[in-house]
């Protein structure tokens, strides 16, 4: 029942966004309905668990997030100027990182966060270790990738 | 009246350096994609093209919103980009991977097996 309500509420919330009607009832109830309806609709399809409805990762993803946003715009420095370098010192490889989050949605925030830094693109997911791509030797960093693993560990032990 | 005109100088110069730099990003993913040896490395290349650059143009464009809501709306498009552009490019490199395409490796760029 709890993810019930904060998915109706989350769903309002975007549409009463996109909308902009704050004032002309008639279609704040058709809104509130159409929130109401779809949420039941996730429920009757038993997509309403912690992927469905993730509520659990916050607070720590904000956290999260403006630290991932400063890494990528760390390792977009250090690939921009691979790309525009006389000579690119590429020095690409595979390795293998391990894969500390538990459940799959840490999983997923981690093998994205990955793929997003540019630099390192998730290959192939597993249950104990995820296989990398890296551009150079700076850029494949274990032991930065492992960091990163464990913070998004820490997110999802923080709901527990 | 100053303080309104001020905000507006200081709204049009901080959206402008953010439109050049999300610009060049692009243009430095494209040069990346041109210029990288093989499929793996120009992904990489796309990345920058990917968060720097539409990110930062879209936070340019919020910064140039006639009211909030807009502002509001092109958050959703950069939260979604956000999430939905690391999926694409692990979808691409998965489907490589599955099929048995191998990436170059070391500084010298050599396929696995390659015999020089």
């Amino acid at each position: 029942m709890g993810r019930f309500l904060i998915l109706v509420v989350v769903l309002g919330a975007i549409w009463l966004l996109l909308s902009g009607y704050f004032d002309k009832t008639l279609l704040l109830i058709f809104g509130a309905a159409s929130s109401i309806f779809t949420a039941w609709l996730a429920k009757r399809s038993g997509i309403l668990d912690d992927e469905g409805v993730p509520g659990g990762i916050f607070p720590g993803i904000i956290g999260y997030t403006f630290w991932l946003v400063f890494e990528i715009g760390k390792a977009n420095i250090m690939v921009a100027r691979q790309a525009l370098a006389v000579e690119p010192k590429l020095s690409p490889k595979l390795f293998y990182a391990p894969n500390p989050p538990r459940s799959r949605l840490g999983k997923v925030i981690f093998g994205n966060s990955i793929t997003m830094t540019p630099g390192t693109v998730t290959v192939d997911l597993r249950e104990e270790q995820i296989l990398v791509h890296g551009l150079t030797e700076e850029l494949a960093d274990v032991d930065g990738i492992h960091d990163m693993g464990e913070r998004v560990a820490r997110i999802e032990r923080a709901r527990a | 009246m100053i303080e309104a005109m001020n905000w507006e100088l200081i709204r049009d110069v901080l959206s402008w350096v953010l439109f050049i730099v999300g610009g060049l990003g692009v243009v430095v993913g494209a040069l990346g994609i041109v210029r990288f040896p093989d499929f793996f490395t120009r992904l990489h290349a796309a990345g920058i093209t990917d968060t720097a650059g539409a990110e930062l143009i879209v936070f340019a464009m919020m910064l140039q919103a006639p009211n909030w809501l807009v502002v509001v709306k092109l958050g959703f498009i950069a939260a979604f980009l956000a999430l939905t552009s690391p999926v694409a490019t692990h979808a691409i490199a998965h489907a490589a991977w599955m099929t048995g395409f191998r990436p170059m490796e070391g500084p010298d760029l050599r396929y696995e097996g390659d015999g020089k």
